[in-house]
Protein backbone atom coordinates (compact mmCIF):
# COMPACT_ATOMS: atom_id res chain seq x y z
CA UNK A 1 0.00 0.00 0.00
CA UNK A 2 3.05 2.49 0.06
CA UNK A 3 4.52 4.19 -2.70
CA UNK A 4 8.49 4.07 -3.56
CA UNK A 5 10.13 7.85 -3.02
CA UNK A 6 13.92 8.31 -3.63
CA UNK A 7 15.75 10.64 -1.36
CA UNK A 8 18.97 12.55 -2.47
CA UNK A 9 21.57 14.31 -0.55
CA UNK A 10 22.44 17.88 -2.35
CA UNK A 11 24.96 20.47 -1.13
CA UNK A 12 24.37 24.12 -1.32
CA UNK A 13 26.20 24.49 -4.48
CA UNK A 14 24.46 26.02 -7.36
CA UNK A 15 24.07 23.37 -10.51
CA UNK A 16 23.76 20.41 -8.24
CA UNK A 17 19.77 20.45 -8.82
CA UNK A 18 19.99 20.78 -12.23
CA UNK A 19 22.74 17.88 -12.30
CA UNK A 20 20.11 15.43 -11.00
CA UNK A 21 16.99 16.48 -13.18
CA UNK A 22 19.59 16.18 -16.16
CA UNK A 23 20.54 12.99 -15.62
CA UNK A 24 17.04 11.87 -14.97
CA UNK A 25 16.08 13.12 -18.02
CA UNK A 26 18.74 11.80 -20.10
CA UNK A 27 17.47 8.57 -18.89
CA UNK A 28 13.63 9.02 -19.83
CA UNK A 29 12.76 8.88 -16.52
CA UNK A 30 9.65 11.19 -15.30
CA UNK A 31 9.43 12.96 -12.10
CA UNK A 32 5.70 12.79 -10.83
CA UNK A 33 5.89 14.62 -7.61
CA UNK A 34 8.63 16.84 -6.12
CA UNK A 35 10.19 18.11 -2.76
CA UNK A 36 13.14 19.92 -1.25
CA UNK A 37 13.77 20.29 1.74
CA UNK A 38 16.84 22.77 3.01
CA UNK A 39 18.79 23.70 5.33
CA UNK A 40 21.34 26.51 5.12
CA UNK A 41 23.55 23.88 4.69
CA UNK A 42 22.41 21.06 2.51
CA UNK A 43 19.16 20.01 0.62
CA UNK A 44 17.18 16.68 0.43
CA UNK A 45 15.49 16.60 -2.79
CA UNK A 46 12.48 13.73 -2.21
CA UNK A 47 11.20 12.57 -6.02
CA UNK A 48 8.79 10.04 -7.23
CA UNK A 49 9.74 8.85 -10.45
CA UNK A 50 7.96 6.50 -13.06
CA UNK A 51 11.23 4.14 -12.99
CA UNK A 52 12.30 3.91 -9.60
CA UNK A 53 14.60 1.25 -9.71
CA UNK A 54 16.67 2.80 -12.76
CA UNK A 55 17.05 6.41 -11.49
CA UNK A 56 18.16 5.39 -7.94
CA UNK A 57 21.15 3.02 -10.18
CA UNK A 58 21.90 5.92 -12.21
CA UNK A 59 21.72 8.82 -9.80
CA UNK A 60 23.55 6.72 -7.93
CA UNK A 61 26.51 6.06 -10.79
CA UNK A 62 26.72 9.42 -11.04
CA UNK A 63 27.77 9.78 -7.49
CA UNK A 64 24.87 11.00 -5.70
CA UNK A 65 24.02 9.81 -2.03
CA UNK A 66 20.22 8.15 -2.54
CA UNK A 67 17.98 6.48 -0.46
CA UNK A 68 14.56 4.52 -1.20
CA UNK A 69 11.85 5.64 1.60
CA UNK A 70 8.36 4.54 1.82
CA UNK A 71 5.88 6.79 1.51
CA UNK A 72 1.90 6.80 1.49
CA UNK A 73 -0.61 8.59 -1.12
CA UNK A 74 -3.74 9.77 0.35
CA UNK A 75 -6.72 10.79 -2.54
CA UNK A 76 -7.87 14.33 -0.96
CA UNK A 77 -11.07 16.14 -2.27
CA UNK A 78 -9.54 19.06 -4.27
CA UNK A 79 -12.01 22.19 -2.25
CA UNK A 80 -11.39 24.33 0.85
CA UNK A 81 -11.16 22.26 3.90
CA UNK A 82 -10.60 18.97 2.27
CA UNK A 83 -6.84 18.58 3.42
CA UNK A 84 -7.92 19.96 6.74
CA UNK A 85 -10.42 16.50 7.11
CA UNK A 86 -7.42 14.28 6.62
CA UNK A 87 -5.06 16.26 9.19
CA UNK A 88 -7.95 16.14 11.94
CA UNK A 89 -8.64 12.39 11.31
CA UNK A 90 -4.67 11.67 11.57
CA UNK A 91 -4.29 14.47 14.27
CA UNK A 92 -7.32 12.68 16.49
CA UNK A 93 -5.51 9.49 16.29
CA UNK A 94 -2.28 10.64 17.34
CA UNK A 95 -0.31 9.93 14.15
CA UNK A 96 2.83 12.01 13.35
CA UNK A 97 3.16 13.40 9.92
CA UNK A 98 7.14 13.90 9.18
CA UNK A 99 6.45 15.60 6.04
CA UNK A 100 3.91 16.44 3.28
CA UNK A 101 3.45 17.17 -0.31
CA UNK A 102 1.11 17.21 -3.18
CA UNK A 103 0.96 15.10 -6.17
CA UNK A 104 2.01 16.68 -9.73
CA UNK A 105 -0.96 14.85 -11.05
CA UNK A 106 -5.03 14.58 -9.82
CA UNK A 107 -7.49 11.60 -9.51
CA UNK A 108 -10.42 12.11 -11.19
CA UNK A 109 -11.33 14.73 -9.17
CA UNK A 110 -9.33 14.57 -6.23
CA UNK A 111 -5.74 15.80 -5.30
CA UNK A 112 -3.03 13.65 -3.99
CA UNK A 113 -0.59 13.96 -1.18
CA UNK A 114 2.23 12.21 -0.26
CA UNK A 115 2.35 11.62 3.63
CA UNK A 116 5.73 10.06 4.95
CA UNK A 117 5.10 8.68 8.76
CA UNK A 118 7.02 7.70 11.43
CA UNK A 119 4.38 4.56 11.30
CA UNK A 120 3.18 4.50 8.46
CA UNK A 121 1.16 0.92 9.28
CA UNK A 122 -0.64 2.39 12.06
CA UNK A 123 -1.55 5.37 9.94
CA UNK A 124 -2.49 3.47 6.61
CA UNK A 125 -4.95 1.65 8.84
CA UNK A 126 -6.22 4.78 10.32
CA UNK A 127 -7.19 6.46 6.97
CA UNK A 128 -8.64 3.22 5.43
CA UNK A 129 -10.87 3.23 8.87
CA UNK A 130 -11.99 6.51 7.59
CA UNK A 131 -13.04 5.50 4.28
CA UNK A 132 -9.60 7.28 3.33
CA UNK A 133 -8.55 6.36 -0.12
CA UNK A 134 -5.13 5.28 -0.87
CA UNK A 135 -3.47 4.82 -3.87
CA UNK A 136 -1.00 2.31 -4.51
CA UNK A 137 2.40 2.62 -6.00
CA UNK A 138 2.38 1.00 -9.01
CA UNK A 139 -1.13 3.27 -9.81
CA UNK A 140 0.97 6.79 -9.35
CA UNK A 141 4.12 5.74 -11.20
CA UNK A 142 2.43 6.00 -14.22
CA UNK A 143 -0.29 8.51 -13.83
CA UNK B 1 71.51 46.78 32.05
CA UNK B 2 69.64 43.22 32.64
CA UNK B 3 67.98 41.94 35.37
CA UNK B 4 68.30 38.48 36.08
CA UNK B 5 66.36 36.13 38.56
CA UNK B 6 69.50 33.70 38.47
CA UNK B 7 72.09 36.03 37.59
CA UNK B 8 74.38 33.04 38.27
CA UNK B 9 73.39 30.34 36.73
CA UNK B 10 71.90 32.61 34.05
CA UNK B 11 75.07 33.93 33.20
CA UNK B 12 77.55 30.76 33.95
CA UNK B 13 80.24 30.21 31.25
CA UNK B 14 79.74 27.20 29.15
CA UNK B 15 82.76 25.38 30.54
CA UNK B 16 80.69 25.49 33.65
CA UNK B 17 77.11 25.18 32.37
CA UNK B 18 78.39 21.98 30.35
CA UNK B 19 80.17 20.46 33.48
CA UNK B 20 76.94 20.70 35.60
CA UNK B 21 74.48 19.64 32.67
CA UNK B 22 77.07 16.19 32.24
CA UNK B 23 76.54 15.80 36.41
CA UNK B 24 72.93 16.36 36.19
CA UNK B 25 72.65 14.09 32.98
CA UNK B 26 74.41 11.41 34.92
CA UNK B 27 72.24 11.39 37.65
CA UNK B 28 68.82 11.71 35.65
CA UNK B 29 69.78 8.50 33.74
CA UNK B 30 70.65 6.44 36.70
CA UNK B 31 67.48 7.68 38.22
CA UNK B 32 65.22 6.51 35.30
CA UNK B 33 67.46 3.31 34.80
CA UNK B 34 66.26 2.30 38.15
CA UNK B 35 62.82 3.65 38.45
CA UNK B 36 61.11 3.29 35.48
CA UNK B 37 60.94 -0.03 33.55
CA UNK B 38 60.52 1.29 30.01
CA UNK B 39 63.83 3.12 30.12
CA UNK B 40 65.49 -0.21 31.88
CA UNK B 41 64.42 -1.91 28.94
CA UNK B 42 65.69 0.65 26.17
CA UNK B 43 68.60 1.43 27.46
CA UNK B 44 69.50 -2.49 27.88
CA UNK B 45 68.48 -3.15 24.35
CA UNK B 46 70.63 -0.54 23.03
CA UNK B 47 73.33 -1.42 25.67
CA UNK B 48 73.88 1.31 27.52
CA UNK B 49 74.49 1.71 31.60
CA UNK B 50 74.18 4.77 33.23
CA UNK B 51 78.13 4.67 34.56
CA UNK B 52 78.87 4.80 30.76
CA UNK B 53 77.39 8.33 30.39
CA UNK B 54 81.34 10.32 30.60
CA UNK B 55 80.51 13.02 28.44
CA UNK B 56 77.79 15.01 27.10
CA UNK B 57 78.76 13.44 23.92
CA UNK B 58 77.16 10.05 24.86
CA UNK B 59 74.00 11.52 25.29
CA UNK B 60 73.61 10.93 21.32
CA UNK B 61 73.89 7.46 22.07
CA UNK B 62 70.60 7.87 23.95
CA UNK B 63 67.57 5.86 22.37
CA UNK B 64 64.75 9.07 21.36
CA UNK B 65 61.67 8.63 23.22
CA UNK B 66 58.19 9.86 21.38
CA UNK B 67 55.05 10.59 21.97
CA UNK B 68 54.04 7.01 21.30
CA UNK B 69 55.79 5.45 24.21
CA UNK B 70 54.01 8.62 26.60
CA UNK B 71 50.26 7.10 25.30
CA UNK B 72 51.90 3.76 25.53
CA UNK B 73 52.57 4.23 29.17
CA UNK B 74 48.84 6.04 29.79
CA UNK B 75 48.70 7.04 32.46
CA UNK B 76 51.42 6.72 35.18
CA UNK B 77 53.65 4.21 33.68
CA UNK B 78 56.59 6.67 33.07
CA UNK B 79 56.85 7.99 36.35
CA UNK B 80 60.16 7.95 38.44
CA UNK B 81 58.60 8.96 41.43
CA UNK B 82 55.51 6.58 43.39
CA UNK B 83 52.19 8.53 43.27
CA UNK B 84 52.57 9.26 47.09
CA UNK B 85 55.53 11.90 46.09
CA UNK B 86 53.38 13.01 43.07
CA UNK B 87 51.88 16.37 43.89
CA UNK B 88 50.72 17.53 40.22
CA UNK B 89 48.75 16.18 37.65
CA UNK B 90 48.47 17.73 34.09
CA UNK B 91 47.43 16.25 31.33
CA UNK B 92 47.90 17.21 27.05
CA UNK B 93 45.54 16.13 24.31
CA UNK B 94 46.75 12.41 22.92
CA UNK B 95 45.87 10.93 19.54
CA UNK B 96 43.84 8.27 20.37
CA UNK B 97 41.41 9.79 22.48
CA UNK B 98 43.75 9.63 25.89
CA UNK B 99 45.77 12.18 27.10
CA UNK B 100 49.34 12.06 27.67
CA UNK B 101 49.74 12.56 31.43
CA UNK B 102 53.00 13.90 33.16
CA UNK B 103 53.52 13.79 37.03
CA UNK B 104 55.39 16.60 39.43
CA UNK B 105 56.53 15.59 42.87
CA UNK B 106 56.95 18.57 44.96
CA UNK B 107 60.73 19.42 43.77
CA UNK B 108 59.36 19.33 40.27
CA UNK B 109 57.09 21.81 41.19
CA UNK B 110 59.59 24.36 42.69
CA UNK B 111 61.77 24.17 40.14
CA UNK B 112 58.48 25.34 37.16
CA UNK B 113 58.35 27.81 39.61
CA UNK B 114 61.39 28.99 39.59
CA UNK B 115 61.84 28.42 35.69
CA UNK B 116 58.83 30.47 35.14
CA UNK B 117 59.77 33.49 37.37
CA UNK B 118 63.51 33.42 35.53
CA UNK B 119 61.10 33.70 32.83
CA UNK B 120 59.37 36.72 33.75
CA UNK B 121 62.26 38.38 34.77
CA UNK B 122 64.20 37.75 31.09
CA UNK B 123 61.01 39.71 29.15
CA UNK B 124 61.82 42.90 31.38
CA UNK B 125 58.89 41.75 34.20
CA UNK B 126 58.92 42.41 37.64
CA UNK B 127 58.00 42.23 41.60
CA UNK B 128 55.37 44.51 41.69
CA UNK B 129 53.79 44.18 37.66
CA UNK B 130 49.92 42.99 37.48
CA UNK B 131 49.81 39.72 35.40
CA UNK B 132 47.06 39.23 33.59
CA UNK B 133 47.12 35.69 32.84
CA UNK B 134 44.64 34.50 30.25
CA UNK B 135 45.83 31.35 29.53
CA UNK B 136 43.49 28.48 30.22
CA UNK B 137 43.78 26.64 34.18
CA UNK B 138 42.95 23.17 34.16
CA UNK B 139 44.72 20.28 33.12
CA UNK B 140 46.84 22.34 30.59
CA UNK B 141 50.26 23.68 31.81
CA UNK B 142 49.78 26.97 30.66
CA UNK B 143 47.18 28.99 33.32
CA UNK B 144 48.79 27.01 36.37
CA UNK B 145 52.67 27.21 34.85
CA UNK B 146 52.36 31.40 34.52
CA UNK B 147 50.22 31.05 38.34
CA UNK B 148 52.77 29.81 40.40
CA UNK B 149 56.47 31.47 38.40
CA UNK B 150 54.36 34.95 38.68
CA UNK B 151 53.78 34.38 42.36
CA UNK B 152 57.37 33.73 43.36
CA UNK B 153 58.57 36.45 41.36
CA UNK B 154 56.37 38.16 43.91
CA UNK B 155 54.67 40.12 41.38
CA UNK B 156 50.57 40.11 41.49
CA UNK B 157 48.66 37.63 38.99
CA UNK B 158 44.98 37.70 38.74
CA UNK B 159 44.09 34.09 36.97
CA UNK B 160 41.44 35.40 34.72
CA UNK B 161 41.96 31.99 32.13
CA UNK B 162 40.70 32.72 28.67
CA UNK B 163 37.13 33.42 27.48
CA UNK B 164 34.59 36.73 28.26
CA UNK B 165 36.89 39.48 26.35
CA UNK B 166 34.58 42.09 27.46
CA UNK B 167 35.31 41.08 31.10
CA UNK B 168 39.02 40.90 30.19
CA UNK B 169 39.34 44.28 28.67
CA UNK B 170 37.34 45.48 31.98
CA UNK B 171 39.52 44.28 34.24
CA UNK B 172 42.61 44.94 32.56
CA UNK B 173 41.47 48.63 32.39
CA UNK B 174 39.95 48.84 36.12
CA UNK B 175 42.97 46.86 37.63
CA UNK B 176 45.82 48.19 36.00
CA UNK B 177 47.24 45.28 34.36
CA UNK B 178 51.16 45.65 33.29
CA UNK B 179 51.85 42.21 31.59
CA UNK B 180 49.33 39.74 29.11
CA UNK B 181 50.30 36.03 28.69
CA UNK B 182 47.88 34.46 26.53
CA UNK B 183 48.05 33.30 22.62
CA UNK B 184 48.96 35.82 20.22
CA UNK B 185 45.93 35.76 18.16
CA UNK B 186 43.60 35.72 21.48
CA UNK B 187 45.82 38.80 21.91
CA UNK B 188 44.89 40.46 18.16
CA UNK B 189 40.90 39.54 19.02
CA UNK B 190 41.43 41.52 22.33
CA UNK B 191 42.53 44.33 20.42
CA UNK B 192 39.73 44.17 17.91
CA UNK B 193 37.46 43.57 20.79
CA UNK B 194 38.83 46.48 22.40
CA UNK B 195 39.03 48.84 19.67
CA UNK B 196 34.87 48.42 18.65
CA UNK B 197 34.30 48.87 22.52
CA UNK B 198 36.15 52.47 21.78
CA UNK B 199 39.17 51.51 24.21
CA UNK B 200 42.54 52.47 23.45
CA UNK B 201 45.57 50.08 24.26
CA UNK B 202 47.79 53.71 24.81
CA UNK B 203 45.57 54.26 27.78
CA UNK B 204 45.64 51.08 29.33
CA UNK B 205 49.29 50.29 31.77
CA UNK B 206 50.12 47.03 30.14
CA UNK B 207 54.19 46.81 29.01
CA UNK B 208 54.69 43.35 28.36
CA UNK B 209 53.41 40.52 26.91
CA UNK B 210 54.04 37.18 26.32
CA UNK B 211 52.82 34.79 23.99
CA UNK B 212 52.73 31.18 22.74
CA UNK B 213 51.05 27.30 22.74
CA UNK B 214 51.33 28.47 18.85
CA UNK B 215 53.47 29.85 16.54
CA UNK B 216 53.70 33.21 14.85
CA UNK B 217 55.31 35.28 13.21
CA UNK B 218 58.00 38.65 12.85
CA UNK B 219 55.15 40.49 10.85
CA UNK B 220 52.66 39.20 13.63
CA UNK B 221 54.98 40.68 16.60
CA UNK B 222 54.42 44.02 14.83
CA UNK B 223 51.07 44.03 14.33
CA UNK B 224 50.72 43.21 17.77
CA UNK B 225 52.77 45.57 19.67
CA UNK B 226 51.37 48.33 17.19
CA UNK B 227 48.20 47.57 18.24
CA UNK B 228 48.47 46.34 22.42
CA UNK B 229 51.00 49.10 22.88
CA UNK B 230 53.62 46.84 24.53
CA UNK B 231 56.79 44.11 24.15
CA UNK B 232 55.59 41.05 22.18
CA UNK B 233 57.76 38.64 23.30
CA UNK B 234 57.60 34.58 22.46
CA UNK B 235 57.41 31.65 25.15
CA UNK B 236 57.99 27.94 24.65
CA UNK B 237 57.04 25.22 26.58
CA UNK B 238 55.47 21.81 26.74
CA UNK B 239 54.08 19.88 29.08
CA UNK B 240 56.13 16.34 28.34
CA UNK B 241 59.09 18.86 29.25
CA UNK B 242 57.46 20.85 32.02
CA UNK B 243 54.93 23.20 30.65
CA UNK B 244 55.68 27.19 30.07
CA UNK B 245 58.67 28.40 30.43
CA UNK B 246 61.36 26.07 29.13
CA UNK B 247 62.36 28.85 26.58
CA UNK B 248 62.05 32.93 26.40
CA UNK B 249 63.01 35.22 24.09
CA UNK B 250 64.66 38.28 26.26
CA UNK B 251 63.35 41.79 25.78
CA UNK B 252 66.99 42.79 25.25
CA UNK B 253 68.04 41.31 22.27
CA UNK B 254 64.11 39.81 20.84
CA UNK B 255 66.13 37.37 18.91
CA UNK B 256 65.99 34.12 19.87
CA UNK B 257 64.30 31.93 22.73
CA UNK B 258 66.67 31.29 25.48
CA UNK B 259 66.13 27.27 26.77
CA UNK B 260 67.17 27.04 30.31
CA UNK B 261 70.35 24.92 29.85
CA UNK B 262 70.39 24.14 33.28
CA UNK B 263 67.64 22.21 33.14
CA UNK B 264 67.09 20.99 29.98
CA UNK B 265 70.00 19.49 26.88
CA UNK B 266 68.33 20.48 23.57
CA UNK B 267 69.43 19.00 20.26
CA UNK B 268 68.41 19.35 16.72
CA UNK B 269 67.93 16.37 14.46
CA UNK B 270 66.99 15.54 11.09
CA UNK B 271 63.45 13.93 11.06
CA UNK B 272 64.13 11.43 8.95
CA UNK B 273 67.05 10.20 9.98
CA UNK B 274 67.46 10.90 13.52
CA UNK B 275 70.95 12.55 13.14
CA UNK B 276 72.01 15.58 15.13
CA UNK B 277 72.68 18.18 13.07
CA UNK B 278 75.38 21.03 13.95
CA UNK B 279 74.54 25.03 15.39
CA UNK B 280 72.09 26.76 12.96
CA UNK B 281 71.04 23.81 10.73
CA UNK B 282 66.75 23.88 10.84
CA UNK B 283 65.34 20.20 11.97
CA UNK B 284 63.89 18.91 15.19
CA UNK B 285 63.72 20.11 18.81
CA UNK B 286 64.83 16.90 20.85
CA UNK B 287 64.85 17.35 24.53
CA UNK B 288 66.32 16.17 27.48
CA UNK B 289 65.20 17.01 31.54
CA UNK B 290 68.01 16.45 33.35
CA UNK B 291 66.58 18.15 36.64
CA UNK B 292 62.78 16.32 36.82
CA UNK B 293 62.09 13.79 39.07
CA UNK B 294 58.41 13.07 38.47
CA UNK B 295 58.73 12.01 34.67
CA UNK B 296 62.57 12.68 33.07
CA UNK B 297 62.61 12.30 29.94
CA UNK B 298 65.75 11.24 27.67
CA UNK B 299 65.90 12.86 23.79
CA UNK B 300 62.14 13.24 23.72
CA UNK B 301 61.22 14.32 20.43
CA UNK B 302 59.19 17.18 20.36
CA UNK B 303 58.26 17.58 16.50
CA UNK B 304 58.71 21.12 16.63
CA UNK B 305 61.03 22.63 14.23
CA UNK B 306 63.65 24.97 15.03
CA UNK B 307 67.16 25.56 14.35
CA UNK B 308 69.69 26.58 17.86
CA UNK B 309 72.43 28.94 18.06
CA UNK B 310 75.22 29.51 20.61
CA UNK B 311 76.24 32.50 19.55
CA UNK B 312 76.63 35.21 22.38
CA UNK B 313 73.68 36.93 23.57
CA UNK B 314 73.76 40.94 23.65
CA UNK B 315 71.55 40.12 27.38
CA UNK B 316 74.54 38.07 29.02
CA UNK B 317 73.09 35.24 29.23
CA UNK B 318 75.25 31.95 27.83
CA UNK B 319 71.93 29.89 27.14
CA UNK B 320 71.41 29.12 24.02
CA UNK B 321 68.77 30.04 21.49
CA UNK B 322 66.27 28.18 19.25
CA UNK B 323 64.89 30.60 16.77
CA UNK B 324 60.84 31.06 16.61
CA UNK B 325 59.38 27.19 15.95
CA UNK B 326 58.20 27.89 12.23
CA UNK B 327 56.25 24.80 11.76
CA UNK B 328 55.65 20.68 12.87
CA UNK B 329 57.31 17.54 11.82
CA UNK B 330 54.13 15.68 12.24
CA UNK B 331 50.82 17.01 11.51
CA UNK B 332 49.72 18.02 14.30
CA UNK B 333 47.72 21.31 14.18
CA UNK B 334 47.24 24.33 16.90
CA UNK B 335 43.74 25.59 16.82
CA UNK B 336 43.36 28.75 19.05
CA UNK B 337 46.03 27.52 21.35
CA UNK B 338 44.71 23.73 21.46
CA UNK B 339 46.84 20.96 19.87
CA UNK B 340 44.64 18.63 17.39
CA UNK B 341 45.85 15.32 15.71
CA UNK B 342 43.89 15.23 12.10
CA UNK B 343 43.90 11.22 13.61
CA UNK B 344 41.77 12.79 16.72
CA UNK B 345 38.86 14.28 14.63
CA UNK B 346 38.95 10.33 12.53
CA UNK B 347 38.73 8.26 15.99
CA UNK B 348 35.35 10.87 16.59
CA UNK B 349 34.14 10.04 13.17
CA UNK B 350 34.80 6.54 13.31
CA UNK B 351 33.16 6.10 16.92
CA UNK B 352 29.72 7.75 15.63
CA UNK B 353 29.42 6.44 12.12
CA UNK B 354 31.19 2.81 12.44
CA UNK B 355 32.69 3.23 9.51
CA UNK B 356 35.61 4.96 8.14
CA UNK B 357 33.91 8.15 6.73
CA UNK B 358 35.41 10.70 4.42
CA UNK B 359 36.91 14.04 5.59
CA UNK B 360 38.85 17.15 5.29
CA UNK B 361 39.58 19.78 8.14
CA UNK B 362 39.59 23.42 6.59
CA UNK B 363 41.56 25.18 9.15
CA UNK B 364 40.80 29.21 8.67
CA UNK B 365 41.20 32.59 10.44
CA UNK B 366 38.95 34.95 10.80
CA UNK B 367 38.89 38.29 12.40
CA UNK B 368 42.14 36.73 14.44
CA UNK B 369 40.67 33.69 15.42
CA UNK B 370 41.09 30.49 14.29
CA UNK B 371 38.21 28.66 12.45
CA UNK B 372 38.19 24.57 11.97
CA UNK B 373 35.72 23.46 9.33
CA UNK B 374 34.93 19.47 9.42
CA UNK B 375 33.89 18.60 6.35
CA UNK B 376 31.99 15.20 6.03
CA UNK B 377 31.09 13.30 3.02
CA UNK B 378 27.55 11.65 3.07
CA UNK B 379 27.11 7.90 1.91
CA UNK B 380 24.78 5.77 2.28
CA UNK B 381 25.58 5.02 5.61
CA UNK B 382 25.11 8.30 7.20
CA UNK B 383 22.32 9.36 4.72
CA UNK B 384 19.00 9.82 5.83
CA UNK B 385 15.79 10.73 4.50
CA UNK B 386 14.87 13.08 7.44
CA UNK B 387 16.62 16.46 7.64
CA UNK B 388 16.81 16.60 11.07
CA UNK B 389 18.75 13.54 11.76
CA UNK B 390 21.10 14.54 9.08
CA UNK B 391 21.44 18.33 11.38
CA UNK B 392 21.39 16.06 14.39
CA UNK B 393 24.20 14.01 13.27
CA UNK B 394 26.38 17.15 12.35
CA UNK B 395 25.14 19.02 15.76
CA UNK B 396 26.43 15.82 17.60
CA UNK B 397 29.92 15.90 15.91
CA UNK B 398 30.63 19.17 16.38
CA UNK B 399 29.62 18.06 20.41
CA UNK B 400 32.31 15.55 20.64
CA UNK B 401 34.54 17.18 18.95
CA UNK B 402 34.31 19.97 21.63
CA UNK B 403 33.76 17.90 24.64
CA UNK B 404 37.31 15.53 23.53
CA UNK B 405 39.89 18.22 22.60
CA UNK B 406 37.94 21.25 23.74
CA UNK B 407 37.88 22.71 20.00
CA UNK B 408 34.96 24.58 18.31
CA UNK B 409 34.07 23.12 14.89
CA UNK B 410 31.58 23.69 12.07
CA UNK B 411 30.71 20.51 10.40
CA UNK B 412 29.67 20.90 7.13
CA UNK B 413 27.77 17.54 5.28
CA UNK B 414 29.20 16.93 1.41
CA UNK B 415 28.17 15.27 -1.37
CA UNK B 416 29.98 11.82 -1.79
CA UNK B 417 33.79 11.84 -3.60
CA UNK B 418 33.81 15.21 -3.28
CA UNK B 419 37.04 15.39 -0.92
CA UNK B 420 39.68 13.92 -3.02
CA UNK B 421 41.16 10.69 -2.77
CA UNK B 422 44.78 9.81 -2.71
CA UNK B 423 47.46 7.12 -3.76
CA UNK B 424 49.10 7.38 -0.83
CA UNK B 425 48.38 9.18 2.94
CA UNK B 426 45.49 10.85 2.42
CA UNK B 427 45.89 14.68 2.63
CA UNK B 428 43.20 15.06 5.77
CA UNK B 429 43.75 18.99 5.91
CA UNK B 430 43.92 22.19 4.79
CA UNK B 431 45.33 24.90 6.25
CA UNK B 432 44.27 28.89 4.97
CA UNK B 433 46.14 30.45 7.61
CA UNK B 434 49.12 32.23 6.51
Amino acid sequence: MQVEQISIFIENKSGRLAEVTRVLGSKGINIRALSLADTSDFGILRLIVDQTDLARATLKEQGFTVSKTEVVAVEVPDQPGGLAGILEVLDKSGINVEYMYAFVERCGGNAVIIFRFDDPVSAIRVLTDNRLKILEGERLYGM
Amino acid sequence: MTAYFHEEFETMPRAALEALQLKRLQQTVARVYEKVPFYRETLGKAGIQPEQIRSLDDLRRLPFTVKQDMRDAYPYNLFAAPMDEIVRIHASSGTTGKPTVVGYTKKDIDTWAELMARTFVTTGVHQGDIIHNAYGYGLFTGGLGAHYGAERLGASVIPISGGNTARQLMIMQDFGSTVLTCTPSYSLYMAEEAREAGIDFRDLKLRVGIFGAEPWSEDMRKDIEGKLNLHALDIYGLSEIMGPGVAIECIEAKNGLHIWEDHFLAEIINPDTGEVLPDDATGELVITTITKEGIPLLRYRTRDITSLTREPCICGRTHARLTRMSGRSDDMLIIRGVNVFPSQIESILMRIEGVEPHYLLVVDRHDNLDTLEVQVEVDEQIFSDEVKVLQALAQRIEKEIKDFLGVTSKVRLVEPKTIARSEGKAKRVIDNRK
